[in-house]
């Protein structure tokens, strides 16, 4: 039942081979007796799960039933969801039960899906390790002395521990698509404005997205047709006409244009990586597609330009934690200033508060031109040169990381080496464009590697084809860890 | 580009977040060690570059300004601090 897809679930709650209580009850199940160790959630809440999971079974038996209605799935900690303590991995938010639903939780509720817990991330998604947490670090379920990836780890560890039937990610520079990577499953980072940011709790706004992460493209492509569509609250959600994003999971690659990016392939990239990554692609040739080398020379640039932007819209974003409204306030202060000062640094981990003060002081007076503009400006010419490789070929396609899942504690003293982790990630948010991440082999250690898949704006559907076809061709989706 | 102990106070500060003498120094050498990585983008040439804020060339949309939402005071002030007769309590800024 663990390794069923969400299709093959859908199929059985319909045909009453298994009630959503009874498969609720086997994740809550799992998640008891694995969570201790790996520490994927931060909150689950049984009786709420297994009360969703009734009214669910109660929607099947009435025949209104979905797609995705009385599946259990993990949301990742950083979605309000009404009811549910939502910490964002972050003390500040150590007491705040969420007053009301963020969009996609709504679009999971009104699908009938069961909300199985709340899973663990870096502090206000800021890092790449899930060692930032305030609730301590997630475990790499293939080896437990590796990190699963960030920020988005404990939804990865759970969904590869099978923990979970599927759960949300959300991705600022590779926040769904690295530990998808480093955790052996399929995650989808959709175009910039697909999904809705409200009720998602921001960290960098202009870069910010919500996306599945699921044991395989089929799965994700169920999942985002619930994740997906307009909403008002958010003012930079795109108005589109809906779409069904499995319509050409079933399309044969023939004559599909796969571009290279040679920066992708040089220098920093381990060689296990290159190898499996390589196989991958020649896995593809054997499915009909051509092979085209492309350039994006800016790749280097992305890092420096991320690490401008997203501190900067951090700072101005994290203004709101000032202990008045919601969140932590320091126990003892004096005045007014000091109950800011104090309630901050308290309640926000290092990381957090290394990206703040990058952000203050590159938005101050008289640095503004000379970093936020020139990161801006950089920006752009990062994506025109995705702009001209897309003239080339359909989809991009390189490693998603530089390498396996490194060891917890490796990299924790250095936010440089590990900010450079991202290389290859980043630069699809400045652009925004979608991205996503497919298991395709395993490196030295036996540790998964991830493929990274980059589409044109709005090719999602595309995307998961792409990745669908290798998946029926291979079974790097299908290994799941020794529990 | 070199940032002093000093820049990072004030930043601290800016911030609003309360640092102690050794965290400055923490800060100031991780800091700089970023600082060092930003850098990389000064040499750039950008002329004529238009700054880009937003993935999609989407102009603003705006709605009638009418209310949408409910007034859920009490259930919002569930989860603040400090509240008193429907208000926030904050020290006193006013002597």
């Amino acid at each position: 039942m663990f390794e069923k897809s969400l299709k093959q679930l859908g199929d059985a709650l319909r045909a009453k081979k298994i009630s959503s209580v009874e498969l609720t009850q086997s994740y809550l199940d799992r998640i008891a007796k694995f969570n201790p160790e790996l520490n994927a959630f931060i909150t689950v809440n049984p009786e709420v799960s297994l009360a969703q999971a009734q009214a669910a079974d109660e929607r099947l038996a009435a025949g209104t039933a979905e797609a995705l209605t009385g599946i259990p799935i993990a949301q990742k900690d950083i979605f309000c969801a009404k009811g549910w303590l939502t910490t964002c991995g972050s003390k500040m938010l150590s007491n705040f039960v969420s007053p009301y639903d963020a969009h996609i939780i709504a679009q999971f509720n009104n699908a009938g899906a069961v909300n199985l817990g709340k899973t663990n991330m870096d502090e206000f998604a800021m890092g790449s390790s899930n060692e930032t947490s305030h609730y301590g670090p997630v475990k790499n379920p293939w080896d437990q002395t590796r990190v699963p990836g960030g920020s988005s780890g404990g939804t990865a560890t759970a969904v590869a521990a099978r923990l979970a039937a599927a759960a949300t990610g959300t991705d600022t520079g590779g926040s769904i698509r690295q530990p998808a990577a480093l955790c052996g499953i399929s995650g989808l980072k959709p175009t910039y404005g697909v999904c809705s940011r409200y009720g998602m709790i921001a960290f960098a706004s202009s870069l910010d997205q919500a996306g599945p992460m699921g044991r395989n493209a089929e799965d994700l492509a169920l999942l985002l047709n619930t994740m997906a569509g307009f909403d008002e609250r958010d003012s930079t959600s795109l108005q589109r006409d809906k779409e069904d994003y499995a319509r050409d999971l079933e399309k044969p690659l023939n004559g599909l244009r796969i571009g290279l990016p040679k920066e992708f392939f040089a220098e920093g990239l381990d060689s296990d990586v290159a190898q499996t990554v390589e196989a991958a692609i020649a896995e593809y040739k054997k499915l009909g597609a051509t092979v085209v080398e492309i350039n994006l020379p800016n790749t280097r640039l992305s890092i420096p330009v991320y690490y401008v932007l997203a501190p900067a819209e951090a700072s101005s974003n994290l203004s709101r934690f000032d202990g008045v409204r919601y969140g932590y306030r320091a126990p003892e202060y004096g005045d007014l200033t000091d109950m800011y000062e104090k309630s901050r640094a308290q309640g926000f981990g290092e990381e957090v508060k290394r990206r703040i003060m990058i952000g203050t002081y590159v938005l101050s007076h008289g640095y503004y031109d000379a970093y936020y503009l020139q990161a801006q400006k950089i920006r752009r010419l990062i994506a025109q040169d995705f702009t001209e490789a897309f003239k080339q070929c359909d989809v991009i396609m390189g490693p998603t990381s530089p390498s396996t899942a490194f060891k917890l504690g490796e990299k924790g003293d250095d936010p440089v080496q590990m900010y450079l982790s991202d290389i290859y990630t980043i630069a699809v948010n400045l652009a925004g464009l979608p991205g996503m991440s497919i298991p395709c082999g395993f490196g030295e250690n036996d540790m998964p590697v991830g493929l990274q898949i980059i589409g044109n704006y709005f090719d999602e559907a595309r995307m998961l084809n792409v990745a669908h076809q290798y998946q029926l061709a291979t079974d790097w989706h299908s290994r799941a860890p020794q529990a | 580009m070199s940032l002093s102990t000093d820049d990072v106070k004030k930043v601290a500060s800016l911030a609003r977040l309360a640092v102690t003498e050794a965290e400055v120094e923490t800060a100031h050498n991780q800091l700089s060690g970023i600082f060092d990585l930003i850098a990389e983008m000064q040499a750039v040439d950008t002329a004529g570059i238009e700054p880009m804020s937003h993935a999609q060339d989407v102009t603003q949309r705006l709605r009638e300004d009418v209310v949408t939402e409910e007034n859920q005071r009490k259930l919002f002030q569930s989860v603040a601090p400090q509240v008193e007769a429907g208000l926030y309590l904050v020290p006193k800024v006013i002597e």
